[in-house]
């Protein structure tokens, strides 16, 4: 099996003469020096390059080129020599890239002479180097091992010969240029030579070149590295760890990094901060690649970065990262700014507290510290809370267009390519959330389906409120809304008749709201209407959970009658309690209690208010269901730390067609299955 | 390499090239009590509690332990409690987080202790220490055996302090009585 080195990593090679292949995007020189047990060149004979091919055991080519084979033999290498260096650079003279930024990263194989792999290694993270040491291989215990170094040069050759001890190095250099530019000019220019261009590559052109130049198949980079030709690393990821944006030394013989060259520094600044390379099972779905997480700077957030078996789940668990990042970044500030409050009160009253230093210059004095002392530390936190801040939503810029229907808002584009999915999505989100320091940031509130507890949607006047009964009808309007864009939603990201739509609506009062359903045909019944109509889809609904619950609990489900609607059910329950009798309300807490169990979801929009006349015993319903607001209002709490989050209804953008688009493609999708 | 702190010796969690610490463990590590085995015989566990507490300006601000595993601002994190002890190899059988980048700016001092909450005196206890570990090397910056500690129930192990713009140690080492970190409060506050 082949080894996939990383920086530092060393592998022990079976034989003494193996076969070194280099790929590279440009044409590259390759060379090979040897090195004493100081780490220096002897002389500047130890070195094989294109002027001077040979040395015993060791054989490059005789020019530049974009892929290059060593011949090595280990065995016949003199005894002295305690390291073999393999080394690239890029010719000088001949008017190609100067740097390795914006080149694929040179790829080195080593072969036995079976041509079997025995250790890959991609010298990634280069940016500003001309040179690189790529690998070295060295004796140990009897036998040749081989490293992989990664060490670059900014300065080029002269600088890795000096850096070997070599005295002329940049004499010897000049030679190496000097040959390989005669080289070239013997050689007919080939075909892969790109036109000179400029350093930072932001081009189509460039990935365009290198799949040419190299042969390398560009086939297995995500269609995310689009936007990032210059991508050096493989899969899409961003790079991180580069010689130089790390500190370590670029130029000037450093030790060794054996950090992971993709993979993020150790601590990162957060509990769980975006690391610009997920930990992902190389066979799982590749995250989707922040288009700012260029090389040569920090890696942005990517979408996806949490532990998870597929996108969706990560995606999932991403948002929830999110969530509890922000409620504990501003669980820091807010605590620091009640100290500081506090530390302050108690420091003016004891000025206050001594009668004769209470108008002096003196108590002015310390006054004004305990004030400035105050503002220091709420700046110090303010400063804490806004880098937070900022990084979160820099990867909620990131993660909010990478989210699937069941998670999107109205006005993400996914909906434009809607169609109906073929598994249920783990969870769905109801609205977003946001706290007063988080400023534009919203956190998208996830429930996972099926349902655990109902949804209600409060059509009765915020707490707390004054408005008058005016704004009582509006607020009917809207929570009656609502509930449709959430309906809407739920079908939407069912399989095909996987969920089936109940609406009981006495008095008609939403007959407005529910217009989307009804006339797109993904409610397929028309809502129940007079208390009739209540009982009779009340009845249906606990006959079903009955019937469910008796087969699973006997073991017996194949028993079920075939008739039995197997989709999940999402019964709407508008104008509660019109309609109701005391039956109805019973086996709307039976359906409420023991429905989520069975499949069977329930989404109240209801006035408290209206259902008094019930008394408490509604009161552990109410207790049960998820409230939700038609208009925000900051009544959630998290589970880390008890925020009050303010809630957001999804709203579909005014004007859009989406919703409606949607539910026809769902319905359209029915007919197609039926057919 | 495992220093022993002597008591009130500090250590500057400056590293040595310059950057200062950010990650900071304390593990804490007990043998379980022997197995009696048969019906009838009862086994007396032994549930020894890391806690930390964290301190602005010597009032306590919040604090870490069985009941409350994550600070609020989420800097300070309890592995989770572990009622019976380990083997006694050298593991920890409990373990506190801090990410000391991610403290609130107004937290200047936070408190590592130790309590035996089932009671048994740390000179009943097989094989307990507590230590403190650089989280970003893995090097043992202090360790205290407790076994053998004497008739005392807990332990005020070590403050972590902010020192300009970094952090630093100091070994405290104190004994003490108290079944939870409430009971040290009073032997705390002193130390701050």
């Amino acid at each position: 099996m082949t080894a996939e080195l990383v920086r530092g990593q060393n592998h022990p090679l079976p034989g003494s003469r193996v076969e070194i292949r280099v790929t590279a995007d440009t044409p590259v020189i390759a060379g090979a020096t040897f090195n004493d047990e100081h780490g220096r060149m002897r002389d500047a004979g130890w070195i094989a390059h294109p002027a001077e091919p040979h040395l015993p055991g060791v054989e490059v080519s005789r020019q530049a080129a974009a892929v290059h084979r060593l011949a090595v033999d280990l065995a016949a290498v003199p005894e002295d020599v305690h390291r073999v260096n393999i080394m690239l650079a890029l010719p000088a003279r001949t008017g190609g890239p100067g740097r390795f930024a914006g080149l694929a990263a040179p790829c080195f194989a080593v072969t036995g002479l079976d041509g079997q792999e025995i250790a890959g290694y991609e010298v990634t993270g280069l940016s500003a180097e001309s040179a690189v040491v790529a690998l070295e291989l060295y004796p140990r215990a009897g036998t040749w091992k081989v490293r992989a170094v990664g060490q670059g040069y900014a300065e080029g050759l002269a600088a890795m010969l000096a850096d070997q001890g070599l005295s002329d190095a940049r004499g010897l250099a000049d030679t190496i240029d000097e040959a390989v530019a005669a080289g070239m000019a013997r050689s007919v220019a080939p075909p892969q030579q790109p036109a000179r261009r400029p350093e930072a590559v932001g081009t189509e052109s460039a990935g365009a070149v290198g799949a040419a130049s190299t042969g390398r198949p560009r086939g297995e980079q995500p269609a995310a590295s689009a936007d990032q030709p210059s991508e050096p690393a493989r899969g899409g990821a961003p790079v991180a760890g580069g010689g130089t944006r790390d500190g370590a030394p670029v130029a000037g013989g450093g030790p060794i990094d054996y950090r992971h060259p993709r993979r993020a520094a150790a601590t990162p600044p957060a509990g769980r901060q975006p690391s610009p390379q997920p930990p992902v099972p190389t066979a799982g779905p590749q995250p989707i690649a922040a288009p700012q997480g260029g090389p040569g700077q920090d890696a942005g957030p990517v979408a996806g970065d949490a532990p998870g078996w597929s996108m969706e789940e990560r995606l999932h668990n991403q948002v929830w990262g999110m969530f509890e990042d922000l409620a504990r970044t501003v669980a820091a500030y807010r605590s620091a700014v009640d100290f500081a409050d506090t530390r302050m009160e108690r420091e003016l009253e004891g000025v206050l507290g001594d009668p004769r230093a209470r108008v002096s210059p003196v108590a002015d004095a310390a006054r004004a510290e305990a004030r400035a002392k105050h503002g220091a530390l709420v700046e110090q936190a303010r400063t804490v809370l806004e880098r937070d801040v900022s990084q979160l939503e820099a990867e909620a810029e990131v993660v909010e267009p990478a989210l699937p229907p069941a998670l999107a808002r109205w006005d993400n584009p996914v909906w434009q390519a809607y169609e109906p999915p073929a598994e249920r999505p783990m969870s769905l989100r109801v609205g977003d959330l946001s706290l007063a320091e988080s400023g534009g940031l919203r956190i998208p509130l996830l429930v996972r389906l099926p349902l655990e507890r109902g949804l209600w949607i409060d059509s009765g006047r915020p707490r707390g409120s004054e408005a008058g009964s005016a704004d009582q009808d509006e607020l009917r309007r809207l929570a009656a809304q609502t509930a449709t864009v959430l309906a809407a939603h739920f079908v939407a990201v069912h399989p095909v008749d996987q969920l089936t739509l109940h609406v009981i609506d006495p008095a008609g009062a939403a007959a407005t709201a529910l217009l989307p359903l009804v006339e797109s045909g993904a409610l397929r019944n028309p809502p129940a209407a007079g208390a009739s109509g209540v009982a009779r889809t009340l009845e249906r609904l606990t006959q079903r959970v009955d019937l469910v619950q008796m087969a699973v609990r006997s073991k017996a489900t194949d028993a079920l009658p075939p008739d039995l609607d197997l989709a999940d059910q999402l019964l709407i329950v508008h104008d509660f309690p019109h309609g109701f009798d005391d039956r109805a309300v019973n086996q709307l807490r039976y359906l409420a209690d023991e429905g989520p169990s069975v499949g069977v979801g329930l989404m109240m929009v209801a006035d408290r208010d209206e259902a008094r006349g019930y008394g408490p015993v509604l009161d552990p319903l109410w207790r049960s269901l998820l409230r939700l607001t038609p208009v925000p209002d900051d009544h959630l709490a998290d589970p880390w730390v008890g925020h009050a989050w303010t809630y957001e209804p999804p709203v579909v953008p005014s004007g859009s067609q989406v919703l409606a688009q949607v539910l026809r493609r769902v319905v359209a999708a029915r007919g197609s299955t039926e057919a | 390499m495992t220093v022993n702190l002597s008591k009130g010796q500090a250590i500057s969690l400056q590293k040595s090239d310059g950057g200062t610490l950010t990650a900071v463990r304390m593990g804490l590590g007990w043998q379980a009590a022997q197995r009696r085995g048969l019906f009838g015989k009862r086994t007396k566990e032994i549930d020894l509690d890391a806690s930390a507490v964290l301190f602005a300006d010597k009032q306590p601000v919040d604090v870490v332990f069985f009941r409350h595993l994550v600070s609020d601002d989420g800097s300070v994190k309890h592995t989770g409690d572990n009622l019976v002890g380990g083997a006694g190899q050298g593991g920890d059988d409990e373990a506190i987080m801090v990410d000391l980048q991610r403290v609130p700016v107004h937290i200047d001092q936070i408190v590592f202790t130790v309590n035996s909450f089932t009671g048994q005196t740390f000179a009943e206890v097989e094989n307990a220490f507590c230590r403190l570990i650089d989280e970003t090397t893995g090097q043992e910056m202090a360790r205290y055996t407790l076994t053998g500690g004497g008739q005392y129930t807990a332990q005020i192990m070590a403050k972590v302090h902010r020192q300009g713009d970094g952090w630093q140690m100091t070994a405290l080492g104190d004994p003490a009585n108290g079944r939870t970190f409430q009971d040290l409060m009073p032997a705390i506050l002193p130390k701050l």
